[in-house]
């Protein structure tokens, strides 16, 4: 990556200048010796490969311990030195994310990116029109002062746009809402680049450093008593207070020598690297991210999980991805789990280039789910809501519809449910619909469910029933009414059935309610073992591998150092997998696999041989695996299954 | 010490873009200019402190300076507040 602006030339060595354990924004970045050649291994859990500059989220600093005033370190002159390269280099950030936000370039057309040096090819901060919510926040409008900016990068960014495997960027309505959301986009930077620049805020920070405290402290401080007085006004200054709290977190990360926190809006498509990432954080991602890298997570975690519903390559349990400098250009696999560190440009193009063939090779496949001699197997989606549906399944295998309400503080009406639901019965043949599954890694906080020592195995899923009986017979209103509107079938199961006397008071509160085909999710092995019995009381069976490989093995699904234990090939889980499929084969009912397992081509054909009657997934997954069982005969799919149960 | 009282115009106050615009245009006079409202006085280019002063549409300020420059500085200000900024969209386009 050349023409790297240098921000922190002008930055003190104060006595808390480039500690910690990252390399920060002052590291030289791409002119240093470690922006050379590399590779790591983490885990893939998504596949597709891409290629582009590494930008990494930062956590909200931590303020370390007061360092006393006194000691023959401290230089009170270099705090407050310290304090104003701070602001100066927050408020610089965000002014060079305002300038870049007002010019949105196209993000579609290949050959404008090769107009290097033009300022019209400089790519715009066009992220804010694709994030939720009004206003980008201030941690979500910037990211690191030395990384790649949009300035002098032209050929790079521009093309990964038009890269990006989505395509459907397009459009005249689009390019207007870009520019219109831009301006409003680069206001708001302006407006925060001013409070950064502030010289009461300034005059105040450096008093306190003056008077003894440490650089990171004395801006805490300050930004802290600005921000009190802001919400005591209420209303609008209410709001900006919190806009306050994501500058203090970033120039206490610089006076600290970390990255700045925040999900990062650059202006240009790139490889977002995190310790790990919340739903929170996964939600607000834009379509400027090429692929995602992850130090912690499992192959069940929820990064996993979002990834491969975007159809973005992931690698996660990546020791070593948060020392790798902001703005060095990567390669992802999300097969094989490598990411080679320090490819050129160039380099990057041919990856992309590459993948997007590959992509359009599979996207051509077609029809429903068959072995190569004709064995019928459903292949079905899991969504989140309407908009995750895509053509080419054979309808919806998991219908998450706790993803409709997960920032929701008050319980969703009964009418907005039946809308929510009605959608997608309206947009696919059949749709199997999961209940609200809350626990604590994805709370609902309408549920005001309180904290407990060991939510995994507390209070979720069905068992939420217990305390708050209201939420499963609205919902459960709310399905049928939307079924009936729409003239759909629709199929409702509950997660984390555990017993049969569960599965069956489930079944009959369903059909009470109008519900014709009642199922049941199979995650606690409990369940497997008496799959027989649960078939008595329901339809059909829809195996979460991802749970029922954490309960099966006592293995917290995002545990990255346990990664080996949640891995789909272990015997035990196929073996519960098998009991599953052989009391539906018995019973005459189906049994599917939802889990993170039925997407992937290698897994897909041993479950196949293990019984399983249809397979869910998120869409991406879809062409792989149809690809994958239409190259084997169920005899050699059953095969496969022989042998990892050996 | 020159002054000169003026009643805020912009429709959502001196929030938002009109502050935003006020402080621009302070900040690029040169003079040092203060907003006073009741016992409250801030800097006029200091975006936080003309937040702080929770001024409304209809809010009586008093804008405050000293030295060479200040009735220029002054009137250029009283100007900016005297009209709805938030009608002004061209003015920093």
């Amino acid at each position: 990556m050349p023409d790297q602006p240098p921000p922190s030339d002008d930055r003190p060595t104060g006595p808390d200048a480039g500690e910690g354990p990252h390399i920060g924004q002052g590291s030289g970045i791409g002119r240093g010796p470690e922006a050379g050649q590399g590779r790591l291994a983490g885990l893939g859990v998504s596949h597709g490969r891409s290629a582009g500059p590494v930008i990494r989220m930062a956590a909200p600093p931590t303020l370390p311990p007061p360092r006393p005033a006194t000691g023959p370190a401290f230089d009170p002159e270099a705090e407050a030195a310290t304090v104003a390269a701070a602001l100066a280099a927050v408020a610089a950030d965000l002014t060079r994310r305002a300038t870049a936000a007002r010019r949105p370039a196209p993000l579609t057309s290949e050959p404008a990116a090769h107009a290097t040096g033009s300022p019209t090819s400089e790519p715009a901060a066009a992220h804010a029109a694709d994030t939720p919510g009004p206003a980008p926040r201030a941690g979500e409008a910037s990211d690191t002062a030395g990384s790649v900016t949009a300035e002098g990068d032209t050929a790079g960014p521009t093309t990964a746009a038009g890269d990006m495997a989505g395509g459907d960027t397009a459009g005249d309505a689009t390019a207007a809402r870009r520019e219109a959301a831009g301006s409003e986009a680069a206001e708001i930077l302006e407006a925060l680049a001013m409070i950064a620049d502030d010289p009461m805020l300034l005059e105040d920070a450096q008093s306190r450093a003056r008077e003894g405290m440490g650089a990171p402290h004395a801006l805490d401080a300050a930004f802290t008593q600005h921000r009190e007085a802001l919400a005591a006004l209420g209303g609008y200054l209410a709001e900006r207070a919190a806009d306050l709290d994501d500058l203090k977190h970033r120039a206490v990360a610089f006076a600290l020598g970390l990255p700045m926190p925040g999900l990062p809006a650059p202006g240009h498509p790139y490889i977002l690297v995190a310790a790990d990432l919340s739903p929170a954080d996964t939600a607000g991602l834009g379509p400027d991210v090429l692929a995602l890298v992850t130090e912690r997570g499992g192959p069940t975690s929820h990064t996993a999980i979002l990834a491969r519903g975007r159809g973005l390559p992931a690698v996660v349990a990546c020791p070593g991805i948060l020392d790798v400098p902001d703005g060095t250009v990567v390669r992802v696999d999300g097969g094989t789990g490598e990411v080679a560190i320090g490819l050129t440009e160039e380099q990057a193009h041919e990856v992309r280039a590459g993948e997007r063939a590959e992509r359009a090779r599979l996207a051509a496949s077609s029809g429903p789910g068959r072995t190569k001699d004709g064995h019928p197997v459903k292949l079905l989606l899991n969504i989140g809501s309407a908009d995750d549906l895509r053509p080419g399944a054979e309808g919806v295998g998991l219908f998450r519809t706790e993803f409709l309400f997960l920032d929701r503080t008050t319980a969703p009406s009964y009418g907005e449910q039946v809308d929510a639901y009605a959608e997608v019965f309206s947009r696919a043949e059949t749709v199997i619909v999961r209940t609200l599954d809350a626990g604590t890694d994805k709370p609902l906080p309408f549920l005001g469910l309180p904290a407990e020592p060991n939510p995994a195995l507390g209070v979720r899923g069905l068992r939420v029933d217990r305390l708050l009986p209201d939420v499963l017979d609205t919902q459960l209103d709310a399905i049928a009414e939307a079924a009936r509107k729409t003239g759909a079938e629709a199929w409702v199961m509950a997660p984390m059935v555990t017993t049969e006397a569960e599965a069956a008071a489930f079944a009959r509160r369903a059909r009470a309610r109008g519900v014709t085909r009642v199922g049941a999710m199979v995650e606690v092995p409990a369940a497997a073992l008496r799959a027989g019995r649960l078939l008595r009381e329901v339809d059909f069976l829809s195996i979460g591998t991802n749970d029922l490989a954490q309960y099966t093995f006592a293995a917290d699904r995002q545990h990255s150092a346990l990664a080996d234990l949640l891995d789909p090939r272990q015997p035990a889980l196929l073996e519960l997998v098998a009991m599953c499929a052989a009391a539906g084969r018995e019973a005459g009912k189906p049994v599917g696999v939802c889990g993170e397992a039925a997407g992937d081509p290698l897994l897909a054909p041993l479950l196949v041989g293990l019984g399983v009657t249809s397979l869910s997934m998120a869409a991406v997954c879809v062409p792989a695996v149809r690809e994958a069982l239409a190259d084997l005969t169920l005899a050699q799919c059953q095969e496969r299954a022989a042998q990892a149960l050996a | 010490m020159a002054h000169r009282t003026v009643v805020v115009a912009s429709a959502s106050g001196l929030h938002a873009r009109p502050a935003k615009v006020f402080v621009q245009a302070a900040a690029r006079l040169g003079v040092p200019v203060t907003v006073r409202l009741g016992e409250k006085a801030v800097p006029a280019k200091s975006m936080l402190g003309v937040l702080s002063l929770g001024a409304v549409h209809g809010t009586e300020v008093t804008l405050e300076a000293d030295g060479p420059g200040a009735e220029e500085a002054l009137d250029s200000l009283v100007a900016l507040l005297s009209r709805d900024l938030d009608a002004d969209e061209a003015l920093d386009a």
